[in-house]
């Protein structure tokens, strides 16, 4: 798994538009030097930031769909099926909203380091909120697959929110405003890398403090309370990790798609294990080399075009979505 | 008598619905449960059996009153504190998760692992201890949701007894469950009350066997009343008769049973005893007949169970019939 990573990785940086031979990567990425000066540029200035926006968003999408999965104990849970990355997207809105400027993802980056921490909090408080409304509703609901659609309305008023909003924008704004929902790694330079990586890792690391609590989610609230476990404030701190996780990473790369909702499962199922101890690193692991993966095929290696990153995670997502519907396990595993 | 387990004084249990007065559903309730002890609470449908179980563990608040566990007050425990003085079985589904059966029961060690939930020595001896007390060794490698009915009940019992606490509450474990894996249940629990120190209370619907392995009953009835005695006590004194009287059922003390069957048509006196004099009581209450004691019933019938064939006599107002298996003694009736 771990080799598996490293050649995603190479493989990742060497394709694009311009093709760069994968020795060449090797050699870029260890030596100053490389038989073409332009190669350099491409690689330490776009690719590696890419690939390395790939691997953060890989990690922070998959575990927070983990967490989610575990807390709802529902198997169809994820960022993107239950709303918390329209509520992530409804933080970013408002705060462009407010600052009255454009609202694409080009304005994000052009507002500076303050900026980007004001957008990264605003989305996650988006993403909060929104899971914040849907635990409390969950709590007294019995049936997973009424708690799945509450999510999923839940999802559409908050996107019709940012609808209205719309309505009332320039064609340009709309346009932008799409491009940014198709999702996408590249762009994530410099600074802006820099938080999202302190970001994620924070959420990882809280995420990883937690996993013996998760554990004993697993069996219901009552039991997890009758083994000693303070359900509110565990919650709490799993619905703060998971909104730092979905929200950071929706405010700098959009709502992507299927990642949060398929790792979950793949790592359960290669791992075939329930502890959070193993389940979360396993998460990243698979979460990576599947982000750099689906990169990959974005790029159409051998062509100029380079197609959006949620045309990608869906078309690779959505069969393993099936797979848990109408699968030997059907929706009692998860 | 000392170390008493559970007490609870002047408890009464009921419901908070938001901000207004509580609902009482039963109390006062003043209990003892002491070691080694196992204790059946019974009652009809709705007269909170579960509402009780889950105040005692501190899943629920009471309404007022106090529950004293070895010396401290409930309210007081911390919850990690109270996961070291009670573990549950509840009627909760835990049938997801990728989980196998050790995982769940390897979960008992919750309340003492470190921050990570890494086992030691000690959890572990404490897991495989479980695991042999309750017979659960053979699918400890299989996932949860793989398992029937009884070994999952099973599963959950190893998982309490990892938790390893004075105090095990189970919330109708036998619901769902097939007979045999019923009866063993039943017999494990009476079993571990026997055997370690540890108190038993189990809410159940099972009146017989409850009758069979109870210390002690705790009898609920629709009314908020709870009535605590040995189970041959609450027979006698007409205690169960009132809690389940409702619609015409009733408790006959005779046999510890609810009798199904309530009309007679003629009176019939058996005369012999052993196996084949039971069942053909049984047969004849079914068949609507009222097995009489006083010498001046219609029919007459005389078993006499031979080691080459049972003999079935039937002796009625001038004849006499010999019947040699009980379809034929029945169908000529």
């Amino acid at each position: 798994m771990l080799s598996l990573l490293v050649i995603a990785f190479l493989l990742d940086v060497a394709f694009g538009s311009v093709h760069i031979p994968v020795k060449e990567v090797i050699r870029v990425l260890f030596t100053p030097y490389a038989s073409n000066e332009s190669w350099i540029y491409i690689i330490e200035k776009i690719r590696l930031p890419k690939a390395l926006t790939a691997i953060i968003v890989g990690c922070g999408l998959s575990v927070s769909g983990l967490q989610m999965q575990t807390i709802f104990r529902n198997p169809l849970a994820g960022p993107s099926v239950l709303g918390i990355t329209a509520g992530a997207s409804l933080g970013v809105a408002l705060v462009m909203f407010s600052v009255g400027s454009l609202t694409s993802l080009y304005t994000i980056r052009e507002l500076g380091l303050s900026g980007s921490w004001l957008i990264i909090i605003a989305s996650s408080l988006g993403a909060a909120l929104i899971m914040l409304v849907i635990v409390s509703i969950s709590s007294s609901l019995k049936d997973n697959v009424i708690v799945l659609i509450v999510g999923v309305m839940i999802g559409n008023i908050t996107l019709s929110l940012i609808s209205i909003w719309q309505y009332f924008s320039s064609p340009e704004l709309i346009k932008d405003y799409l491009i940014w929902t198709f999702g996408s790694l590249g762009g994530v330079t410099g600074n802006q890398l820099l938080i999202l990586a302190i970001v994620v890792s924070l959420g990882l690391v809280i995420s990883f403090l937690s996993s013996k609590m998760l554990d004993a989610l697993l069996l219901g609230d009552n039991y997890a309370r009758s083994m000693g476990l303070t359900v509110k404030r565990a919650r709490l701190v799993i619905v703060l990790s998971t909104s730092i996780l979905a929200g950071g990473i929706t405010a700098f790369c959009g709502p992507i798609a299927f990642i949060g909702i398929a790792v979950p499962h793949l790592a359960r199922a290669l791992f075939n294990t329930s502890n959070h101890r193993v389940l979360i690193p396993a998460c990243c692991l698979i979460g990576t080399v599947l982000m750099l993966t689906c990169d990959i095929v974005a790029q159409l290696p051998g062509s100029q075009t380079v197609l959006p990153i949620n045309v990608i995670t869906a078309l690779i997502g959505s069969p393993v979505v099936i797979w848990i519907i109408a699968g030997p396990r059907k929706l009692r595993g998860f | 008598m000392e170390n008493v387990v559970l007490q609870t004084t002047g408890l009464h249990i009921g419901y908070h619905a938001g901000k207004k007065q509580a609902s009482t559903i039963a109390g006062p309730l003043d209990l003892s449960l002491y070691p080694g002890q196992m204790i059946c609470v019974l009652g009809p449908n709705g007269c909170g059996k579960s509402t009780l179980l889950r105040t005692v563990s501190g899943l629920q608040q009471a309404v007022s009153g106090s529950v004293v566990l070895n010396g401290r007050d409930l309210s007081r425990l911390k919850p990690a504190e109270l996961a070291r003085q009670i573990s549950l079985v509840l009627t909760d589904n835990i049938r997801n998760g990728n989980l196998d059966v050790y995982s769940v029961i390897a979960l008992g060690r919750y309340p003492y692992s470190g921050w990570l939930g890494i086992l030691n020595e000690a959890d572990k001896a404490a897991i495989s201890k479980a695991v042999q007390m309750t017979g659960t060794a053979e699918f400890l490698n299989r996932k949860i949701d793989s398992l029937s009915d009884g070994e999952c009940q099973k599963v959950l019992l190893a998982r309490a007894m990892a938790q390893d606490t004075p105090l095990i509450v189970l919330d109708e474990p036998t619901a769902h469950l097939d007979l045999p894996s019923r009866i063993q249940l039943m017999r494990l629990l009476h079993q571990l009350a026997k055997e370690s120190p540890k108190a038993i209370l189990i809410s159940t619907h099972e009146l017989d066997l409850a009758l069979q392995v109870a210390d002690q009953i705790w009898l609920m009835d629709s009314n908020g009343h709870l009535a605590a005695g040995l189970p041959e006590e609450l027979v006698l004194n007409g205690a169960f008769r009132q809690a389940f009287d409702k619609d015409g059922i009733s408790f006959d003390a005779a046999t510890g049973t609810f009798p199904v069957h309530i009309t007679a048509k003629e009176d019939v006196a058996v005369h012999g005893d052993g196996t084949a004099a039971f069942w053909t009581r049984k047969a004849l209450i079914r068949k609507g007949y009222a097995i009489s004691t006083s010498g001046n019933a219609s029919i007459l019938i005389t078993i006499a169970e031979n080691p080459e064939a049972t003999q079935w006599t039937m002796k009625t107002t001038g004849t006499e019939q010999k019947f040699y298996s009980i379809r034929e003694f029945l169908e000529a009736l």
